[in-house]
Protein backbone atom coordinates (compact mmCIF):
# COMPACT_ATOMS: atom_id res chain seq x y z
CA UNK A 1 0.00 0.00 0.00
CA UNK A 2 2.88 2.29 0.88
CA UNK A 3 4.38 1.65 -2.53
CA UNK A 4 1.08 2.42 -4.28
CA UNK A 5 0.80 5.77 -2.46
CA UNK A 6 4.38 6.61 -3.43
CA UNK A 7 3.81 5.83 -7.14
CA UNK A 8 0.47 7.66 -7.18
CA UNK A 9 2.31 10.68 -5.77
CA UNK A 10 5.05 10.30 -8.42
CA UNK A 11 2.45 10.26 -11.23
CA UNK A 12 0.75 13.33 -9.79
CA UNK A 13 4.08 15.16 -9.42
CA UNK A 14 5.03 14.46 -13.07
CA UNK A 15 1.70 15.67 -14.50
CA UNK A 16 1.44 18.72 -12.22
CA UNK A 17 5.03 19.88 -12.57
CA UNK A 18 5.07 19.45 -16.35
CA UNK A 19 1.85 21.49 -16.59
CA UNK A 20 3.36 24.09 -14.27
CA UNK A 21 6.65 24.31 -16.19
CA UNK A 22 4.85 24.78 -19.51
CA UNK A 23 2.54 27.49 -18.11
CA UNK A 24 5.35 29.35 -16.32
CA UNK A 25 7.64 29.20 -19.33
CA UNK A 26 4.81 30.54 -21.50
CA UNK A 27 4.19 33.35 -18.99
CA UNK A 28 7.84 34.37 -18.75
CA UNK A 29 8.29 34.42 -22.53
CA UNK A 30 5.35 36.84 -22.62
CA UNK A 31 6.93 39.02 -19.92
CA UNK A 32 10.21 39.17 -21.83
CA UNK A 33 13.85 39.25 -20.70
CA UNK A 34 13.64 40.05 -16.98
CA UNK A 35 17.22 41.35 -16.81
CA UNK A 36 16.63 43.86 -19.61
CA UNK A 37 13.28 44.96 -18.16
CA UNK A 38 14.83 45.47 -14.73
CA UNK A 39 17.67 47.55 -16.15
CA UNK A 40 15.32 49.73 -18.17
CA UNK A 41 12.25 50.09 -15.96
CA UNK A 42 13.21 48.85 -12.47
CA UNK A 43 12.22 45.85 -10.36
CA UNK A 44 8.66 47.04 -9.63
CA UNK A 45 7.86 47.06 -13.34
CA UNK A 46 9.17 43.49 -13.64
CA UNK A 47 7.05 42.29 -10.72
CA UNK A 48 4.02 44.15 -12.06
CA UNK A 49 4.44 42.60 -15.49
CA UNK A 50 4.79 39.07 -14.07
CA UNK A 51 1.75 39.49 -11.81
CA UNK A 52 -0.32 40.77 -14.74
CA UNK A 53 0.22 37.52 -16.66
CA UNK A 54 -2.65 35.05 -16.08
CA UNK A 55 -0.70 31.91 -17.08
CA UNK A 56 1.78 32.74 -14.30
CA UNK A 57 -0.91 32.12 -11.66
CA UNK A 58 -2.18 28.95 -13.34
CA UNK A 59 1.44 27.75 -13.40
CA UNK A 60 1.80 28.56 -9.70
CA UNK A 61 -1.31 26.52 -8.87
CA UNK A 62 0.06 23.54 -10.83
CA UNK A 63 3.44 23.91 -9.07
CA UNK A 64 1.64 24.06 -5.72
CA UNK A 65 -0.10 20.77 -6.50
CA UNK A 66 3.27 19.28 -7.50
CA UNK A 67 4.90 20.58 -4.31
CA UNK A 68 2.30 19.07 -1.98
CA UNK A 69 2.34 15.81 -3.96
CA UNK A 70 6.10 15.75 -3.36
CA UNK A 71 5.68 16.28 0.39
CA UNK A 72 3.01 13.56 0.37
CA UNK A 73 5.20 11.20 -1.63
CA UNK A 74 8.29 11.86 0.50
CA UNK A 75 6.39 10.99 3.64
CA UNK A 76 5.46 7.58 2.16
CA UNK A 77 8.31 6.54 -0.09
CA UNK A 78 12.04 6.90 0.28
CA UNK A 79 13.63 10.11 -0.92
CA UNK A 80 15.79 7.87 -3.11
CA UNK A 81 12.72 6.62 -4.97
CA UNK A 82 10.28 9.54 -5.06
CA UNK A 83 12.62 12.43 -5.90
CA UNK A 84 14.62 10.81 -8.72
CA UNK A 85 11.67 8.91 -10.24
CA UNK A 86 9.49 12.01 -10.43
CA UNK A 87 12.37 14.24 -11.54
CA UNK A 88 13.61 11.94 -14.29
CA UNK A 89 10.10 11.29 -15.67
CA UNK A 90 9.40 15.03 -15.57
CA UNK A 91 12.45 15.74 -17.78
CA UNK A 92 11.15 13.42 -20.49
CA UNK A 93 7.53 14.61 -20.18
CA UNK A 94 8.71 18.23 -20.41
CA UNK A 95 10.72 17.64 -23.58
CA UNK A 96 7.57 16.35 -25.35
CA UNK A 97 5.29 18.98 -23.82
CA UNK A 98 7.65 21.86 -24.71
CA UNK A 99 7.69 20.76 -28.33
CA UNK A 100 3.92 20.28 -28.42
CA UNK A 101 2.72 23.34 -26.51
CA UNK A 102 5.56 25.87 -26.59
CA UNK A 103 6.75 24.99 -30.11
CA UNK A 104 10.32 24.86 -28.87
CA UNK A 105 12.76 23.35 -31.30
CA UNK A 106 13.38 20.06 -29.50
CA UNK A 107 15.65 18.37 -31.99
CA UNK A 108 17.73 15.24 -31.60
CA UNK A 109 20.23 17.14 -29.44
CA UNK A 110 17.72 18.22 -26.79
CA UNK A 111 15.76 14.96 -26.85
CA UNK A 112 18.99 13.02 -26.29
CA UNK A 113 19.93 15.45 -23.52
CA UNK A 114 16.55 14.94 -21.80
CA UNK A 115 17.03 11.16 -21.94
CA UNK A 116 20.64 11.38 -20.69
CA UNK A 117 19.63 13.61 -17.79
CA UNK A 118 16.61 11.42 -16.97
CA UNK A 119 18.82 8.31 -16.97
CA UNK A 120 21.49 10.08 -14.94
CA UNK A 121 19.03 11.29 -12.31
CA UNK A 122 17.62 7.75 -11.99
CA UNK A 123 21.13 6.27 -11.63
CA UNK A 124 22.04 8.78 -8.92
CA UNK A 125 19.42 7.13 -6.71
CA UNK A 126 21.04 3.69 -6.74
CA UNK B 1 24.69 34.05 -23.24
CA UNK B 2 26.44 36.43 -20.83
CA UNK B 3 28.24 35.67 -17.58
CA UNK B 4 25.24 36.99 -15.63
CA UNK B 5 22.98 34.48 -17.37
CA UNK B 6 25.28 31.57 -16.51
CA UNK B 7 25.22 32.82 -12.93
CA UNK B 8 21.40 32.69 -12.91
CA UNK B 9 21.50 29.12 -14.27
CA UNK B 10 23.99 28.18 -11.51
CA UNK B 11 21.55 29.68 -8.99
CA UNK B 12 18.76 27.47 -10.40
CA UNK B 13 20.93 24.37 -9.81
CA UNK B 14 22.29 25.27 -6.36
CA UNK B 15 19.05 26.56 -4.80
CA UNK B 16 16.92 23.65 -6.02
CA UNK B 17 19.40 21.04 -4.74
CA UNK B 18 19.85 22.71 -1.34
CA UNK B 19 16.11 23.36 -0.97
CA UNK B 20 15.12 19.79 -1.83
CA UNK B 21 17.70 18.37 0.60
CA UNK B 22 16.39 20.48 3.48
CA UNK B 23 12.75 19.61 2.66
CA UNK B 24 13.55 15.91 2.61
CA UNK B 25 15.34 16.22 5.97
CA UNK B 26 12.30 17.95 7.47
CA UNK B 27 9.74 15.48 6.13
CA UNK B 28 11.65 12.59 7.70
CA UNK B 29 10.97 14.19 11.11
CA UNK B 30 7.25 14.22 10.43
CA UNK B 31 6.94 10.59 9.35
CA UNK B 32 4.17 9.18 7.15
CA UNK B 33 1.33 11.49 6.20
CA UNK B 34 -1.82 9.58 5.32
CA UNK B 35 -4.91 10.65 3.41
CA UNK B 36 -6.73 10.85 6.77
CA UNK B 37 -4.58 13.61 8.24
CA UNK B 38 -3.79 15.76 5.26
CA UNK B 39 -3.86 18.83 7.51
CA UNK B 40 -0.45 17.77 8.85
CA UNK B 41 0.92 18.61 5.38
CA UNK B 42 -0.11 22.22 5.90
CA UNK B 43 1.46 22.25 9.36
CA UNK B 44 4.65 20.80 7.84
CA UNK B 45 5.80 24.33 6.97
CA UNK B 46 6.24 25.01 10.71
CA UNK B 47 9.14 22.55 10.84
CA UNK B 48 12.41 24.57 10.72
CA UNK B 49 14.02 22.28 8.12
CA UNK B 50 10.95 22.51 5.89
CA UNK B 51 10.77 26.31 6.40
CA UNK B 52 14.44 26.81 5.40
CA UNK B 53 13.91 24.46 2.46
CA UNK B 54 10.95 26.56 1.31
CA UNK B 55 13.03 29.78 1.57
CA UNK B 56 15.73 28.25 -0.65
CA UNK B 57 13.09 26.98 -3.06
CA UNK B 58 11.75 30.55 -3.32
CA UNK B 59 15.25 31.68 -4.33
CA UNK B 60 15.27 28.81 -6.83
CA UNK B 61 11.90 29.97 -8.17
CA UNK B 62 13.12 33.55 -8.72
CA UNK B 63 16.20 32.42 -10.65
CA UNK B 64 14.15 29.83 -12.55
CA UNK B 65 11.60 32.46 -13.65
CA UNK B 66 14.40 34.80 -14.67
CA UNK B 67 16.07 32.05 -16.75
CA UNK B 68 12.77 31.12 -18.42
CA UNK B 69 12.33 34.73 -19.52
CA UNK B 70 15.34 34.48 -21.86
CA UNK B 71 15.84 30.76 -22.51
CA UNK B 72 13.80 27.74 -23.65
CA UNK B 73 12.31 25.43 -21.03
CA UNK B 74 14.20 22.50 -22.59
CA UNK B 75 17.43 24.53 -22.16
CA UNK B 76 16.88 25.56 -18.51
CA UNK B 77 15.65 22.19 -17.20
CA UNK B 78 18.84 20.17 -17.83
CA UNK B 79 20.82 22.95 -16.14
CA UNK B 80 18.71 22.52 -13.01
CA UNK B 81 19.71 18.83 -12.88
CA UNK B 82 23.32 19.84 -12.23
CA UNK B 83 22.15 20.31 -8.64
CA UNK B 84 22.13 16.52 -8.17
CA UNK B 85 25.75 16.42 -9.30
CA UNK B 86 26.65 19.24 -6.91
CA UNK B 87 25.07 17.41 -3.95
CA UNK B 88 26.95 14.20 -4.81
CA UNK B 89 30.27 16.01 -5.25
CA UNK B 90 29.76 17.89 -1.98
CA UNK B 91 29.09 14.58 -0.24
CA UNK B 92 32.24 13.06 -1.77
CA UNK B 93 34.74 15.87 -1.29
CA UNK B 94 33.14 17.83 1.56
CA UNK B 95 31.95 14.98 3.78
CA UNK B 96 34.17 12.17 2.42
CA UNK B 97 31.23 9.88 1.69
CA UNK B 98 31.88 7.23 -0.94
CA UNK B 99 30.09 7.37 -4.28
CA UNK B 100 29.03 4.08 -5.90
CA UNK B 101 30.00 3.35 -9.53
CA UNK B 102 26.31 3.70 -10.52
CA UNK B 103 26.22 7.23 -9.07
CA UNK B 104 29.43 8.18 -10.90
CA UNK B 105 27.71 6.89 -14.05
CA UNK B 106 24.68 9.06 -13.23
CA UNK B 107 26.94 12.10 -12.74
CA UNK B 108 28.54 11.41 -16.13
CA UNK B 109 25.16 11.09 -17.89
CA UNK B 110 23.76 14.30 -16.37
CA UNK B 111 26.92 16.23 -17.17
CA UNK B 112 26.88 14.92 -20.75
CA UNK B 113 23.20 15.84 -21.12
CA UNK B 114 23.75 19.37 -19.81
CA UNK B 115 26.81 19.78 -22.05
CA UNK B 116 24.77 18.65 -25.06
CA UNK B 117 22.10 21.28 -24.47
CA UNK B 118 24.50 24.05 -23.44
CA UNK B 119 26.43 23.66 -26.72
CA UNK B 120 23.27 24.46 -28.71
CA UNK B 121 21.17 27.64 -28.94
CA UNK B 122 19.45 28.75 -25.73
CA UNK B 123 16.28 30.10 -27.33
CA UNK B 124 14.12 28.96 -30.24
CA UNK B 125 13.77 31.98 -32.52
CA UNK B 126 10.15 33.02 -32.60
CA UNK B 127 8.63 35.29 -35.20
CA UNK B 128 5.93 36.47 -32.85
CA UNK B 129 8.39 37.33 -30.06
CA UNK B 130 10.67 39.19 -32.49
CA UNK B 131 7.66 41.15 -33.72
CA UNK B 132 6.71 41.95 -30.10
CA UNK B 133 10.20 43.28 -29.36
CA UNK B 134 10.19 45.47 -32.45
CA UNK B 135 6.74 46.89 -31.69
CA UNK B 136 7.84 47.61 -28.09
CA UNK B 137 10.92 49.44 -29.29
CA UNK B 138 8.82 51.44 -31.72
CA UNK B 139 6.36 52.34 -28.98
CA UNK B 140 9.19 53.59 -26.78
CA UNK B 141 10.91 55.70 -29.42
Amino acid sequence: MKEAYAWAAIGLIVVASTTGDILLSHAMKKVGDVGELWKRHGLLKVIGRVLATPTFFLGLVAMGVAFYSLLFGLSWGDLSLVAPASASLTFVANAFAARLFLHERVGRRRMLAALLVAGGVALMAI
Amino acid sequence: MTFRKYLVLAGVAVFSAAGDSLLARGMKDLGGVSLHNLSSLILAILDPWVACGILLLLAFFASYMSALSWADLTYVLPASSLGYVLVALAARFGFHESISPARWMGIALITAGVGFVAAGPSLTPSRKLAADVISQQEAQS
